[in-house]
């Protein structure tokens, strides 16, 4: 009877199998087709790196992706920042006045339409008078990304065995103490993917950007964005299959980082 | 005074940075648009008239009150342009909630059942796509759909159609494109579910005689619908204020009221109305979301 239950069934392995080629498959043959030599996306001109050496001509389109590194690269480092803070905050803190509201905050962003934080992080930089551009993509990055770190720092916290921490005082350390020597080093992982994670959502997003940025200041996606709704152009697929390849770089890094850790985990598991 | 009780303190501490950074640039922003969306539409620069200075002290907030006006929401009510977006946008989240429940479902339940050592390696394959590009991802379908697109040659070559389909710029795009991006979201809480079931719970009913099929309905089915629950809110809520995946794939009718929000503000440049837009967008939101808080609590309780 066991063995009928746990079976995997031929429905079982044909809708997963199903499911993931219509996950991977449009990306393989983007990726496919960037390295196509014809001019005509759709016929097959044989093999080529021609649309790769054209963005690397393109002004524009360099700069925008310059622009674009730069805004995910300081907005996820601030986001990881201010993140990891507010996961100590709920995961550790005792409650304080206004905790609902806080975590409510922190929770919105994740399913709020981004046409509406795009519009309302504008409205604000309009009334402040604040010149748009790159500090204000990154501001409005970091608000959204930072909530992402801090569900993947705060669900490794809740994880881990609190009493790992009480001996640290016991034997003496101060909490910031206990928390620096003996908690920080146990979640680097999650950290570390929280800024990976955050990277990539600034790398991607278009709608925030849109609404915060300012003339002349462009990023990659918007630009993406403004040319694909003009039609399909073969150095778009050379730029998304490169972007495609920094993003599989990280997750190979971040994956890499989390097993070492977790066999670490395991060694400290006993005390 | 336990060490937990200790530790507690400097962790408080900890929030005040992130706290204060979201109240700026999350909370108080929500109160420009609504202060926006109930302001006067101009011609200038901002494109509305200021509602508020606070220098003039008292006497101007008084006069700001009696400026309010509900305008703009006249608008959106009497216009059948607003009232039509609104109702597309609920159309088609519900039809592409039902799609990604109906192909979601049997993908989770596969990955559920893969041996245990696979399933971590199934799940990362199912996560590797969420963190690639979300618009390059659109694109990719784009190049697939298009007239001359591999979609069409493949029919062709297959004798299925006798002349290429237009689907670039139809609802069956916008399907697709809707139903490729959420999928993630609609697997990973229905198969944490499906993944914690108790197995000797199938085995009793097997045991009692019930077919795989009737115990997949009477068993497995009821005990998931909270993942059910969590994967549809999901999906639902953000597909509401969808604005690329519409505007790259669908035809140029009729819009979802998140393309009518960017169209408000970035071609027509009237903010008041697109402030207005998004306050009708958040309304609509509330329900979705109170629910989906609702169950998050509930299951938190039922784990302690």
């Amino acid at each position: 009877m066991v063995r009928q239950v746990n079976r995997m069934s031929p429905f079982n392995v044909t809708s997963l199998a199903l499911g993931l080629a219509f996950l991977y498959l449009p990306i393989v043959i983007l990726v496919i087709y960037s390295f196509n030599a014809s001019r005509l996306v759709t016929v097959w001109g044989g093999w080529s790196l021609r649309w790769y050496f054209e963005f690397f001509n393109d002004r524009a389109m360099l700069d925008a992706a310059w622009m674009s590194l730069r805004v995910a690269a300081v907005s996820a480092t601030i986001a990881t920042l201010l993140g990891t803070l507010a996961a100590v905050g709920l995961a550790r803190g005792e409650r304080f006045r206004g905790r609902a509201l806080f975590s409510g905050m922190l929770y919105a962003p994740l399913v709020m339409p981004e046409v509406i934080s795009g519009l309302s992080l504008l409205l604000l930089f309009v009334a402040l008078n604040a010149e748009r551009g790159f500090w204000t993509v990154t501001i409005a990055h970091t608000t959204l990304t930072m909530c992402f770190v801090t569900v993947v720092v705060q669900s490794r916290l809740a994880s881990l065995d609190r009493s790992l921490e009480e001996a640290a005082m016991d034997l003496g350390c101060n909490p910031v103490q206990a928390f620096i020597r003996v908690t920080l080093p146990l979640i680097v992982p999650a950290i570390a993917a929280g800024w990976m994670l955050a990277f990539t959502l600034s790398l991607d997003d278009v709608v925030i950007a849109s609404f915060t940025t300012g003339p002349g200041s462009a990023t990659l996606p918007i630009r993406i964005y403004s040319e694909v709704r003009l039609g399909v152009k073969p150095e778009i697929n050379a730029i998304c299959t490169m972007v495609i390849a920094l993003i599989a770089v990280l997750i190979v890094i971040a994956s890499l980082v989390s097993k070492l850790s977790s066999s670490e985990g395991k060694s400290a598991a006993p005390l | 005074m336990s060490a937990r009780r200790i530790f507690a303190q400097p962790a408080r501490y900890a929030a005040i940075a992130p706290y204060l950074w979201m109240v700026l640039f999350f909370l108080v922003p929500f109160g420009f648009v609504l202060k926006i969306s109930l302001s006067q539409t101009a011609i200038a620069q901002p494109p509305y008239v200021p509602v508020f200075d606070f220098a003039e002290g008292w006497t101007a907030i008084k006069a700001a009150f009696a400026q309010l006006s509900l305008d703009n929401f006249g608008l959106l009510a009497s216009d059948s342009l607003y009232i039509s977006s609104y109702l597309r946008s609920l159309v088609v989240a519900v039809t592409s909630t039902l799609i990604l429940l109906l192909i979601g479902y049997p993908i989770a339940y596969g990955m559920a059942r893969l041996p245990q050592r696979w399933q971590p390696i199934a799940m990362m394959l199912v996560i590797v796509p969420f963190w690639t590009s979300f618009l390059i991802r659109i694109y990719a379908w784009i190049n697939i759909l298009q007239h001359d697109g591999l979609l069409n040659k493949v029919l062709l070559a297959l004798h299925v159609v006798s002349a290429p389909v237009v689907w670039l710029s139809t609802d069956t795009a916008m399907y697709i494109g809707i139903v490729y991006s959420y999928l993630p979201f609609m697997i990973l809480p229905l198969y944490a579910t499906l993944s914690k079931l108790d197995a000797s719970l199938l085995e009793a009913a097997a045991d009692l005689g019930a077919s795989p099929r009737r115990a997949f309905w009477l068993v497995t089915f009821p005990l998931s619908l909270p993942g059910v629950g969590a994967g549809a809110l999901l999906c639902f809520i953000p597909i509401l204020g969808e604005f690329v995946i519409p505007d790259l794939l669908a035809g140029s009718g009729s819009m979802m009221i998140g393309q009518t929000l960017w169209l408000e503000f970035f071609t027509n440049k009237d903010w008041p109305v697109a402030a207005a837009a998004a306050v009708a967008l958040l309304v609509l939101l509330v329900p979705p979301l109170v629910l989906y808080d609702r169950m998050q609590r509930r299951q938190l309780g039922g784990a302690n």
